[in-house]
């Protein structure tokens, strides 16, 4: 039996596909050549076997140095642009990191590991990289306040659903993503945009959204995504009109009914799905007639090898795409003895239909019953008036906390309207919530805070 | 009181100072609204200042936690 072949990104990125690119704000590269360039500066077969860190600033050249570490490094940790200093050396620690490769050789000369390697836009490269080995793809976890966990994926594993939905048909994608792709949803969209011989536009830190959707028209972005949160932002610009993808996917957080009614509005002519993935889980399904939740069908083992089941209320997924541990000395296990990660996301089931109702860790306490935050906002955010809304806890010396709702009213709403808005949003919560879950208060904000994972910053969650 | 006495469905008796809190149909979540509100409107929530602050009885009571605030 001979050994299994083994593919690395440089494999999909062959010189008889033309026209393909990937840009930012900046530049715009050609991917048809680019095996023979690269961004590295120095020996490039010291990479060899080792682990590396990603760590460099700008999205493109991250995009690039991975293309080229892939199949070459034991390992390569990616960098999300938002990773505290102060956890660098514990990551540096417990991923064996052993080689650096960054654009500031300098920040990083002093964590004492053994080659800090120069990253710069790309230039002709004197030999050919050939691929030696299934390289270990680390990323890790967002929305934790203390050092990030650290989470080991494969290449084939990373690919396994853009494998299973089969090549494009048709011209070749043009992807865009409002995610960073040092990060799972960001990441999913660039390999997607390289296996299906397409082109990638990337976000550009500060850009304004207007000259970002200008951008993304000008180089014909057919697919795009994004959160929920990333999505109410656009919408809420006023920037979408003139903006027609054929492909508009949301993931990363619970797409409500309202939000994917907006984008039907906003984008008529396109198919729009929401996708369940988890940088741990990896992505479990894809979501295309335009309803919220999921068919309850789809639990039990489905055709692409994905098993879902549902235990203690939460979404649990054993499937070839799942990352296969936690990296690290004191690393805890990510799956149960039987393969099966618990996304810690918790589903009800209404009708036939699972709709997700919140994460585990997120539940609000008040008064000493539990309220999952995202319940209350889908309610909230049924209104036409409604924008975006926030619901959390707020400390009462009276009754320890009450639910409070932070709500963005829709353009165009008269702000003058706010009381008969209020009436009606709190007897429609009332309506359809249990007496804990409506929200004591309802302030009207002009923005609610959205993390660097592109989802809202909750808190007190 | 009036308002949130009509969100929450609450029909209140006449206020006079000593009217027992009890008595004004107000249950704690109510209480916890009003005192919420009060706290965005003055910049001052007494009973989570003062760790001693005896609960009030009576409306009359309530009132006052707010007029003996340190200013």
């Amino acid at each position: 039996m001979s050994p299994r072949e083994i593919f690395a990104l440089r494999d999909h990125l062959g010189p008889e596909l033309k026209g393909r690119t990937i840009s930012d704000g900046r530049r715009v590269v050609s991917l048809t050549d680019i095996l023979e360039q690269t961004c590295l500066v120095g020996r490039f077969d010291e990479l060899s076997n080792r682990s590396v860190l990603l760590a460099v600033s700008d999205q493109l050249i991250s995009a690039l140095a991975m293309t080229e570490i892939d199949g070459v490094a034991r390992r390569m940790l990616l960098c999300p642009p938002d990773l505290k200093t102060d956890h660098v050396q514990t990551l540096i620690d417990e991923a064996e990191i052993d080689a650096i490769v960054t654009d500031q050789p300098s920040r990083w000369a002093d964590f004492g590991v053994y080659l800090v390697m120069a990253a710069r836009p790309p230039e002709r490269r004197g030999t050919k990289v050939k691929t030696e080995r299934a390289t270990e793809w680390l990323m890790l976890t967002s929305g934790t306040s203390g050092v990030p966990k650290i989470v080991g994926h494969t290449l084939e594993a990373l690919t396994g659903a853009i494998v299973a939905d089969g090549p494009a048909r048709g011209t070749p994608p043009v992807w865009a993503t409002f995610y960073d792709i040092r990060r799972y949803g960001g990441l999913q969209i660039l390999l997607r945009a390289i296996l299906s011989g397409g082109s990638m536009v990337l976000t550009e830190p500060g850009e304004a959204l207007a000259d970002h959707v200008a951008r993304l028209n000008a180089m014909g972005v057919t697919h795009i995504s994004g959160t929920p949160s990333h999505w109410r932002k656009l919408l809420m610009s006023g920037a979408a009109s003139g903006f027609s993808p054929r492909y508009v996917r949301l993931s990363g957080e619970i797409a409500d009914q309202a939000v994917l009614d907006g984008l039907r509005k906003a984008f008529p002519d396109a198919s729009i799905g929401h996708a369940y993935a988890s940088t741990e889980a990896g992505v479990g399904f894809a979501v295309n007639d335009g309803l919220e939740g999921f068919p309850a069908g789809i639990v039990g083992q489905n055709r692409d090898g994905v098993e879902m089941k549902i235990v203690d209320g939460s979404l649990r997924i054993r499937s070839t795409r799942t990352a296969h541990a936690y990296v690290g000395s004191k690393a805890a296990a990510l799956s149960d003895g039987d393969g099966f990660v618990d996304t810690g996301d918790l589903v009800e089931l209404r009708g036939d239909r699972y709709h997700f109702v919140g994460r585990r860790g997120g539940i609000i306490n008040i008064g000493g019953l539990k309220v999952h935050p995202e319940e209350i906002e889908a309610v909230i955010n049924q209104h036409d008036e409604v924008r975006m809304s926030r619901a959390r806890s707020r400390k009462s010396p009276i009754t320890g906390s009450i639910v409070v709702a932070d709500v963005i009213l829709a353009d165009g709403c008269d702000v003058s309207r706010g009381d008969e808005i209020r009436n009606k949003i709190l007897a429609d919560c009332r309506a359809q919530l249990p007496s804990h879950k409506v929200p004591a208060m309802i302030k009207f904000v002009e923005a609610l805070d959205i993390t660097a994972a592109g989802k809202l910053a909750r808190t007190d969650a | 009181m009036q308002q949130i006495a009509r969100e929450q469905q609450v029909t209140l008796p006449p206020l006079t100072d000593d009217l027992s809190l009890h008595e004004t149909g107000f249950d704690s979540l109510g209480f916890a609204i009003l005192v919420a509100r009060l706290e965005d409107d003055l910049g001052t929530d007494p009973f989570t200042i003062a760790e001693d602050a005896a609960f009030p009885l009576t409306v009359g009571d309530f009132v006052r936690a707010y007029e003996n605030v340190p200013a």
